[in-house]
């Protein structure tokens, strides 16, 4: 039938409206057919997500729900020889604020001023810990509460449900300034060494922890001292509010050291040194253990625990005595005379010399058109080897070192540690300045004169040397031959299991040199402290001892010129060195010491060298005696 | 007595569809179990639903017991208020949100958008009912052009999801009303080729949104978070769910607005795939319900009124739970009689509540 039937037929309502309906009805089949076909891809999409996908959107759910809170090890402490504490930790009270559980913080600290004092630097702090940590955890607003300030927060407890007094530990170094640059300090992370932990795998271990090693031991022995963090599962919600504990794993304290350091011998060689600066290091001959350390002036390392303000540090920074410069490691310093005792021994290896041969002495040597003057005018007259050791001879040493030559002396000085790190355990050690004709070539890209050995000869020139390196330099001449690696730390303890791990002495290398040689020099060198340089300073002694003195210039004299100390500047004057060791047959201790600006050896350093080995070998506590100024002794080192 | 009661409740429920009201009391039902859920247990928020609830079913038993005829009568002062009120919106309206949708109109505000859901089916409906006799290819014409009136206002204020729910009620009907498949498939093509100007017309954070469904990661913590955190929800509900009050997406709050619009996250990590195939049942049941009163509908008008009533609600159903599962953007659409709110429950019940009526007023008409 069609449409035009339709019209025409008389039954054309009824059966247009039936056509209608039909017509609607196919269309509203349409429609259901397409209401099924979306519900269909909708039960596929969640059968995809609910079973397919179940599994990783399972994992996804636990990671939003699940956090992971570190809870940071107690970090091992550091003790002399004798368990004085070096470094510590105490306990104080915080005030803490989660910043997740709080709307605005502003308002809150501004509430909480009105009840504890929080000083603008406090507010600063605060606002950099927000921006560097996760919401969800508790962070110092307040540190180190006084009794006072917990009672009144108590009683105004209720006025702030988002704060919380908690226990926690802080880094402390009793000893202040005295242990400044071996034990070091540290101080809060930043983002070097954020960059570092990170390319070592480390970062895992120090989420949640604020400080870092940053110089001495604290640095050197981080990875010891810092335990192993542990974890707690917390529930959070989606602004990371903890809801519950889900587990929990402890954390593993970091390791005590137990260092070979005395602390009261520390502090007899800082008192030793009166308003001087330099820096003493005492070695054990027989292991290379560090018995003292000191660089003159130190700093008081808490100011850096908790980020050093900035007018301490420009206090610090700028001061002309650079007290953050650790001498003894880091300051090099031409040996002077001190050196003479490795050059015979030199020239005797090399057969340069004979102990008994005699030179004369008019009081200068002439080389290529140079005087090279012997500090003593008029000369020392016949020198044989003991006896320019003793009087410490110029010119005997100018002979000498022309004869080795510089690569001689660089070959056998380079043996005992000169011009090289010595491999002790904190970084940040300066290697010094060995010279030779490679060096010269390398450095300057000139040629080695010969007239330039010459100075050498007496420890001036080119040539350079850390305090550590003199110290090891004397204890390896006290132990006949063994070089050691300097320590500093004895033994590190576990101090859950008391299990100590040793640090074991280290032979770097045994040096050939005849006995009969090491016996005449040794000789030589308690001679210097019983009628030569060192007399004076180590008269009345209980116990023999083996010295020599030296001078190191700080600025070049003219050809010809005298040096006068009352005519020099005070930072201009020579330093002052001594080296020794004692008892002399028996050696319990070797030691460097360096005077800054403070003329003769003789006159500065062997007096503290002194007082030292007295304290060590005797126990005797020496009185307040300001080195050098009582003392009117010209004599030439 | 108890001839006079049962006549009595027979007159009083004469107009109400038994099945319909089954499903959805159980909707309602299972949309109350959710809140308490989603709330975090909260007594206050099921009662004020269940207020809203009582509130809707009154709407809709009124609207069962009005015949379809008088509907018609205010079909075109109705649509002709609406768009009035829609100009006025756009000339004097409120800016929330920056969007301007809302008309104080003195002691209250009101969002005309919401009448037009009703209205534009409405309009079109006794349109074609009018002209039913002599349709032609012009009246298809002028019912799109009604369509897009109130369409094109609203994308202006702007306010795509309820656009698009208009304009999918009004397509319904001119569907249903027998437009041409050729016309059809002409609009198609010129649909898709128009789309690159349609997105030059859409504001910026409805791009952003369309963008942010086709890669939610790009932006998570933006507009893609909501994709992404209540698409965990449902993927972490796996088969069987968490279980009732279990779910760690929905009381850790990562789900926004999880009462309302984003509803079906909770239910669906709660109850997983064979809650989610229970609720696509009863959604089913509803629109079966409707598409079977329709079939009998006695008039063109009721025919196509009840389709786009029936219609509007499958869209407003697959809306929801396409854009909570992320299969579509993010619009304002609630998951019907589960979500919290008044508005939309009243506007849902309403248009079942005329179902209702085309249903058992049928006998009415034809005799």
């Amino acid at each position: 039938m069609t449409i035009p039937d339709l019209i025409i037929n008389p039954g054309v309502e009824i059966r247009n409206s039936r056509l209608e309906i039909h017509h609607f009805r196919s269309r509203l089949a349409i429609a259901s057919g397409f209401v099924l076909f979306m519900f269909l891809l909708l039960f596929v999409r969640f059968f995809y997500l609910q079973v397919v996908q179940h599994e990783h959107y399972n994992t996804l759910a636990e990671a939003n729900r699940i956090s992971v809170v570190p809870i940071v090890p107690n970090r091992g402490i550091i003790v002399d020889r004798n368990g004085v504490l070096l470094a510590n930790n105490y306990s104080a009270y915080t005030l803490e604020i989660a910043p997740g559980k709080v709307d605005d913080i502003d308002a809150l600290i501004e509430e909480l001023a009105t009840v504890i004092e929080i000083t603008p630097r406090d507010r600063r702090r605060f606002k950099k810990l927000i921006e560097e940590s996760k919401s969800f955890e508790s962070l110092p607003i307040r540190t180190r509460l006084s009794d006072e300030e917990i009672a009144r927060f108590a009683a105004n407890r209720y006025r702030f449900p988002g704060i919380e007094i908690n226990a926690r530990l802080f880094r402390q170094y009793p000893q202040g300034e005295l242990f400044s640059h071996v034990v070091g300090h540290i101080g809060r992370i930043n983002q070097r060494e954020v960059e570092q932990l990170e390319a070592d795998g480390l970062d895992a271990n120090y989420r949640g922890t604020d400080y870092i090693g940053k110089v001495g031991l604290e640095q050197s022995y981080e990875t010891q001292l810092h335990g192993t963090t542990g974890v707690e599962e917390v529930e959070v919600d989606s602004g990371g509010r903890a809801v519950r504990t889900l587990s929990r794993s402890a954390p593993v304290s970091g390791n005590n050291l137990v260092l070979k350091l005395d602390a009261k011998l520390q502090e007899v060689v800082y008192r030793a040194f009166g308003d001087y600066r330099g820096a003493l290091v005492a070695i054990d001959p027989a292991n290379g253990g560090v018995l003292a350390f000191v660089s003159k002036p130190g700093f008081d390392p808490n100011l850096f625990v908790d980020g050093i303000d900035p007018s301490n540090w420009k206090e610090l920074n700028e001061s002309i005595d650079r007290p953050m410069v650790n001498r003894a490691l880091a300051g090099t310093y031409p040996p002077g005379s001190t050196i003479k005792p490795y050059l015979a021994l030199a020239a005797l290896t090399y057969g340069k010399r004979r102990p008994e041969q005699v030179i004369n002495d008019p009081g200068f040597f002439n080389f290529g058109g140079h005087t090279f003057h012997d500090d003593k005018v008029g000369g020392h007259g016949s020198v044989d080897m003991y006896k320019s050791i003793v009087v410490s001879c110029d010119t005997y040493y100018y002979m000498l070192a022309n004869d080795l030559g510089i690569d001689n002396i660089s070959n056998f000085l380079r043996r005992f540690g000169f011009g090289s790190r010595a491999g002790i355990d904190i970084t940040g050690e300066s290697a010094g300045i060995l010279p030779s004709q490679e060096w010269k070539m390398r450095r300057f890209k000139q040629k080695w004169y010969a007239g330039e050995t010459i100075s050498v000869g007496i420890g001036q020139g080119y040539n350079a040397y850390t305090p550590l390196q003199l110290a090891q330099a004397v204890a390896t001449i006290a132990n006949d031959g063994v070089v050691y690696r300097p320590h500093i730390v004895d033994y590190i303890e576990n101090i859950t299991t008391r299990n100590r791990t040793t640090v074991e002495s280290q032979q770097l290398r045994a040096l050939e040199i005849k006995p009969e040689h090491l016996q005449l020099v040794k000789q030589a060198l308690i001679g210097v402290n019983q009628g030569g340089t060192g007399a004076r300073a180590f008269a009345g002694a209980q116990y023999v001892s083996a010295g020599k003195t030296g001078t190191a210039q700080v600025i070049a004299l003219k050809q010809g010129e005298k040096y006068v100390e009352s005519r020099v500047a005070e930072r201009y004057r020579d330093h002052a060195l001594f080296v020794a060791y004692a008892p002399a047959d028996d050696p319990k201790i070797a030691l460097a010491v360096i005077v800054e600006n403070a003329g003769f050896g003789a006159r500065a350093a062997a007096p503290i060298a002194r007082q030292v080995l007295d304290y060590y070998l005797l126990g005797k506590r020496p009185a307040a005696l300001k080195p050098g100024k009582d003392s009117g002794n010209d004599t030439a080192d | 007595m108890t001839p006079l009661i049962r006549r009595a409740t027979r007159f009083l429920t004469a107009h109400v569809d038994a099945p319909l009201l089954g499903a959805i009391l159980l909707l309602m039902a299972l949309g109350l179990i959710v809140i308490f859920s989603s709330s975090n247990q909260s007594l206050t928020r099921v009662t004020s639903q269940m207020i809203n609830m009582l509130v809707a079913l009154g709407v809709m038993y009124v609207f069962a017991n009005i015949p379809p005829h008088y509907l018609v009568r205010i079909a075109l002062p109705l649509y002709v208020l609406g768009v009035l009120l829609l100009v006025s919106v756009a000339l004097f309206g409120e800016i929330v949100n920056g969007a301007r949708r809302w008309l104080n109109v003195g002691v209250t505000r009101i969002q005309p958008s919401e009448i037009m859901k009703i209205a534009v089916p409405l309009m079109l409906a006794w349109y074609f009912d009018r002209y039913e006799a002599t349709l032609k290819f012009r009246n298809y014409i002028i019912a799109t052009i009604l369509l897009v009136i109130p369409v094109g206002l609203i994308v202006r204020q702007p306010d795509l999801g309820t656009a698009l729910l208009i304009s999918a009620a009004g397509c319904y009907v001119l569907f249903l009303a027998g437009l041409s498949w050729r016309i059809i498939a002409g609009l198609a093509i010129a649909g898709g080729a128009s789309l690159p100007l349609l997105w030059s017309a859409l504001h910026d954070y409805q791009r952003q949104r369309i963008l942010t469904l086709f890669d939610p990661t790009q932006d998570p913590l933006g507009t893609g978070y909501h994709t992404i955190q209540s698409t965990i929800a449902v993927g972490s509900g796996g088969i069987i769910g968490k279980g009732w009050l279990q779910g760690t997406q929905t009381h850790l709050d990562f789900i926004p607005e999880r009462t309302t619009d984003f509803i079906f996250a909770v239910y669906s990590e709660e109850f997983g795939l064979i809650g989610n195939m229970l609720l696509l049942f009863l959604i089913l049941l509803v629109i079966a319900r409707g598409v079977v009163i329709t079939a009998n509908a006695p008039t063109l008008f009721t025919r196509l009124f009840g389709g786009a009533i029936t219609l509007t609600f499958f869209t407003y159903a697959f809306v929801n739970m396409g854009m909570v599962s992320g299969i579509l953007p993010v619009v304002g659409v609630p998951l019907p009689l589960i979500s919290y709110g008044g508005t939309s429950l009243v506007t849902i019940c309403l248009g079942l509540g005329i179902l209702m009526s085309i249903q058992t007023h049928k006998k009415l008409v034809q005799s």
